[in-house]
């Protein structure tokens, strides 16, 4: 019985360790990044997300209106031209920047649309990771009324 | 706010423990080997910021992860913070067919969760 036990830990150690060091993929691919959407700046966004530097780019399209006149629902629509893996919308001026990002496969067009909330008039940012490299999009969005009641 | 009457609905309905949350609605169409997928969820989505009637504020819960899945393979996932609007609407597109099955997941900050299928036409 003992002896079970111990082999059973000396598994789990191992298991756990190669977890640890990405040789066993987590059964989830993405799971939800807590600390991504708990960031108050940028650059602490980018950094958790792994931006390390994003060029402007006309390999993406990145529409949403200039002014909002509700704040609590302001459409987004971020699509590109290569194929994404990843893409992120942030709001520049709103408590925790980070919205919402995107995980996508080989079979997922580069394309997604939503709805997000603004606190105030700000600077939206849209970005795509596509071959390994991150580009973005900014847009100033002009709030009438704010929506962090939502 | 246009609709408090549902908003209060379901906290009620939560009050009591009656974890019922709506049916997504969910439309995927297939056109020209691409799928086009609208998810329609029914969410308060509270940031956590909001005051409510008696000037506290309401706490945060929302959703924090959509994701869906088609013939065992993950084809989106989506990530969410507090600054998604009430009621989230997303688009997004896959290379699929008519008669894929489509399941489509939600989980939220209270470890709520909510899973419904479609059939692509």
């Amino acid at each position: 019985m003992d002896h079970q036990r111990r082999e059973v830990m000396r598994f789990a150690t191992v298991f756990g360790l190669m977890a640890s060091i990405g040789l066993i993929a987590p059964a989830q691919a993405e799971e939800w990044s807590r600390a991504a959407f708990a960031e108050k700046s940028l650059d602490e966004v980018f950094r958790v997300i792994g931006v390390n530097g994003a060029d402007t780019s006309s390999a993406l399209t990145f529409t949403a209106p200039e002014i909002a006149e509700n704040g609590a629902v302001v459409p987004v629509m971020v699509s590109s031209s290569l194929r994404a893996e990843q893409i992120a919308i942030l709001v520049e001026k709103n408590p925790n920047p980070l919205a919402a990002q995107f995980f996508f496969t080989a079979r997922t067009e580069p394309f997604v649309a939503a709805r997000i909330k603004m606190a105030e008039t700000s600077r939206v940012y849209a970005l795509v990771k596509a071959e390994g490299k991150w580009m973005m999009a900014v847009k100033e969005i002009k709030v009438t009324l704010g929506g962090c009641g939502g | 706010m246009d609709d408090g009457s549902e908003r209060n609905q379901g906290h009620v309905r939560r009050l009591w423990g009656l974890r019922m949350s709506n049916p997504m609605r969910i439309r995927a169409q297939e056109n020209q080997g691409i799928v086009d997928v609208k998810i329609l969820i029914r969410h308060d989505m509270e940031s956590g910021l909001r005051k409510g009637e008696d000037g506290v504020l309401v706490p945060a819960w929302y959703i924090h992860t959509l994701k869906v899945e088609t013939q065992g393979a993950e084809v989106f996932n989506a990530q969410f913070g507090p600054a998604v609007s009430r009621d989230p609407f997303v688009n997004f597109r896959y290379q699929g067919a008519k008669g894929d099955k489509l399941f489509v997941t939600w989980m939220d900050t209270k470890n709520d969760s909510r899973r419904d299928e479609v059939i692509v036409s």
